[in-house]
């Protein structure tokens, strides 16, 4: 292989592992903007992938899955803005909660209806999502650089991965030029101006955790039902959390999310490349190192030691109408 | 932060309310076993039997305890400074690469009794010190400890994946695990003190580390209500501008804190290493940093709640095992269920039942005023 195909082999996998963290991110971006942290995007992903592997492979339909997906992943987001908008409780109990509610119930449900070690049927045809070939893919294959790049980079991948990416500017779009948008940031920052202004805080806070629920439906399905064919038992792998540092790591905006996830999954792609490799200078890089290189990023960047990471103020904390 | 509710009877606030949310958080898991096609009350006779039906199971079940209070210890101390420290697991696996190197160090020269304070000592000073840079960064430069003790968490199993697979495996194993400890790194087991109770412990790894859990807990009981450290840490969690007014220093106080809170969780890994598998495995916390938070919320952050908390969730562990070889849909996933709806009702819906019971008892004091008024004005 020569540097133009490792490259490009390498783009490609960071594409395909950053699509989950995005969706995620940006999920946990609505809910976090509007002041409801969420530590539980990792169990909302995982029931949303189980959830979609499950009824695809019952249905036999990819479309009835994401539906599927969707509405457990909301399901659970209702619970945590129970808990922490109406119950006023802690924010971070909460997700903690869900995440081992996620863990368990996906692989005992698993167990029971489908006898397979807590995986769900292998998922083809309808019952999965198909890459789709963008036009003209085959006949600019000849194409030098171009060629290769338009078919393998940004031709042939999911719908949902160009709705990963949709999901940015749209995102972007929706918090800072529409009224929905300036209201979730409002009562992200200040929720008893908003409540001044005549808006239920609730209200709002409801909607965009319903967002973030929204979110991580697709991200679960894009996991069990597109670059998987099935729900494995504990498939994210801790995916939730890396979306949160990039979160984070993204100050919390959008398309800083998009780069951040970007970054993330581009990490993941080399340390798979880079096993048993060794790197010029540097000599051979853990692969360990590489897989924990996002947390320590994450924390370096809290630490403030690159550029500061300024969480919505009055996020995790329930807000109380004065009385 | 003024308090939105009225008073309850002590009682009420203390034993009914944990109760209540407890018996709320079964009540679902038995409709998930429904759901799952078998009979809640016969997983529950099975769960009762065979954590506490025989001398192994109460081994077992006690053994399982062990961590979890430690764990349960370790997050109940945060909490009263007001800090969640969601780290245990991180903090109590790399606590057990402390334990690791006193025993293979220490194993084939000194006996266990040797041995066993050093690894103790190691234990808490690797766990603390995995929680120390989490607590710094909160202290002096306001990063979020949730986030923090998340990403160290990660950090931490990659870390010892390495030192297991790349530096601690011995040379020609295939296994990503130490070398097993001579006699000089293995705690002895306390069969001695079950069998005064009649009971044959069996199989049953429980072993000294439980006195050592039990210690834990009188001196952190210690800490927080008796020494000056303890309401300092408590002011702290109740108040931190009140807290600051006072003249506490915070930034040491959430830094101490925290390095308490590490070392308690780092010395969970005594159980399992020194007492149980006598080696350093990959993954041996299996969970037990996370049970800690199920723990403290459920035992209120006492030390007497979190015992029988964490004897509760250890007959869980060991009365999981169980029902799963007679119920085959019921694996010990069903206690990661259980620790998920324990952790939501006891910790993030704790408040729910509260306005009920308060009307409740409201009701009640207002049907027998009228009786006394009578025999007031008579």
């Amino acid at each position: 292989m020569d540097y133009f195909q490792i490259a490009l082999v390498t783009l490609e996998a960071t594409i395909r592992l950053s699509v989950p963290l995005i969706l995620a991110a940006l999920a946990g971006l609505y809910s976090e903007r509007s002041g409801i942290f969420d530590i539980g995007l990792e169990g909302k992903m995982l029931a949303a992938a189980f959830a979609g592997g499950a009824a695809a492979a019952v249905y036999d339909s990819a479309f009835i899955g994401l539906l599927a997906a969707i509405a457990v992943s909301v399901g659970l987001a209702l619970v945590h803005a129970f808990a922490s908008i109406t119950q006023r409780g802690n924010q971070i109990v909460s997700g903690v909660a869900i995440n081992f509610i996620a863990l368990g119930a996906t692989v005992i449900l698993g167990q029971a209806w489908f006898r397979q070690g807590g995986r769900t049927p292998q998922l083809d045809g309808d019952s999965r999502f198909q890459a789709v070939t963008l036009p003209f893919a085959e006949t600019l294959q000849s194409v030098p650089i171009l060629g290769p790049i338009y078919e393998n980079l940004i031709s042939g991948h999911f719908l949902l991965t160009y709705f990963a990416f949709a999901m940015v500017p749209i995102t972007w779009w929706v918090l800072y030029r529409t009224r929905f948008g300036l209201r979730l940031r409002a009562v992200g920052e200040n929720p008893g101006a908003v409540d001044t202004a005549g808006i239920s805080v609730p209200r709002m806070r409801y909607m965009a955790v319903i967002c973030c629920g929204i979110l991580c439906g697709f991200a679960g399905a894009y996991l069990s039902m597109a670059v998987a064919a099935g729900f494995v038992k504990g498939m994210t792998a801790g995916k939730g959390f890396i979306a949160l540092a990039a979160l984070i790591f993204a100050k919390w905006k959008p398309l800083n999310v998009m780069l951040a996830c970007l970054l993330f999954g581009f990490l993941d792609a080399t340390a798979i490349l880079m096993q048993g490799h060794a790197l010029p200078l540097i000599g051979e890089v853990p692969v360990q190192f590489m897989q924990a290189l996002p947390y320590i990023l994450t924390v370096i960047l809290l630490a403030g030691f690159i550029g500061k990471a300024i969480p919505p103020k009055a996020g995790g904390q329930p807000y109380v109408k004065e009385r | 932060m003024s308090a939105p509710y009225a008073k309850l009877p002590l009682w009420v606030e203390y034993a009914l309310i944990p109760l209540i949310n407890l018996v709320v958080a079964f009540l679902v898991a038995g409709l998930v076993v429904l759901i799952v096609g078998e009979s809640p009350l016969r997983a529950a006779t099975l769960l009762v039997q065979g954590a506490f039906g025989y001398g192994e199971g109460i081994g077992f079940t006690l053994y399982y305890a062990t961590n979890f209070i430690f764990t349960g210890l370790a997050v109940a101390v945060a909490f009263h400074c007001g800090l969640f420290n969601i780290g245990g697991e991180g903090q109590a696996y790399i606590g057990g690469l402390g334990v690791a190197l006193a025993c293979l160090w220490f194993d084939n020269i000194v006996p266990w009794f040797v041995t066993f304070p050093i690894a103790v000592l190691a234990a808490a000073l690797f766990g603390a010190a995995w929680a120390f840079i989490p607590g710094y960064l909160q202290a002096k430069r306001g990063s979020h400890i949730v986030i923090t003790t998340i990403m160290f968490n990660f950090i931490a199993s990659s870390l010892m994946v390495y030192m297991l697979v790349e530096v601690l495996k011995p040379l020609g194993s295939m296994a990503p695990q130490t070398r097993t400890f001579a006699d000089g790194g293995q705690l002895p087991r306390l069969d001695w003190l079950l069998s005064t109770f009649g009971l044959d412990i069996g199989g049953a790894p429980f072993n000294l580390s439980f006195i050592v859990a039990l210690v834990a807990a009188f001196l952190v009981w210690l800490l927080i209500w008796r020494t000056r450290l303890g309401y300092e840490i408590r002011t702290m969690g109740a108040s931190p501008s009140a807290a600051r007014y006072a003249g506490i220093k915070d930034a040491r106080v959430i830094i101490i804190t925290m390095l308490i809170s590490g070392g308690l969780a780092g010395m969970m890994a005594l159980n399992p290493i020194m007492g149980d598998q006598h080696r350093l495995q990959l993954d041996f916390v299996t969970g037990a940093g996370f049970v800690g938070i199920a723990v403290a919320l459920m035992g209120r952050s006492h030390p007497v709640g979190i015992i029988p908390a964490a004897i509760l969730f250890g007959m869980l562990y060991q009365g999981g095992a169980e029902i799963s070889f007679e119920m085959p849909n019921i694996s010990r996933d069903m206690i990661t269920i259980i620790q998920g709806l324990v952790i939501l009702f006891a910790g993030a819906l704790e408040h729910m039942f509260r306005p009920t019971l308060i009307a409740f008892f409201a009701t009640l004091r207002g049907t027998r005023d009228p009786a006394e008024a009578p025999a007031a004005g008579g």
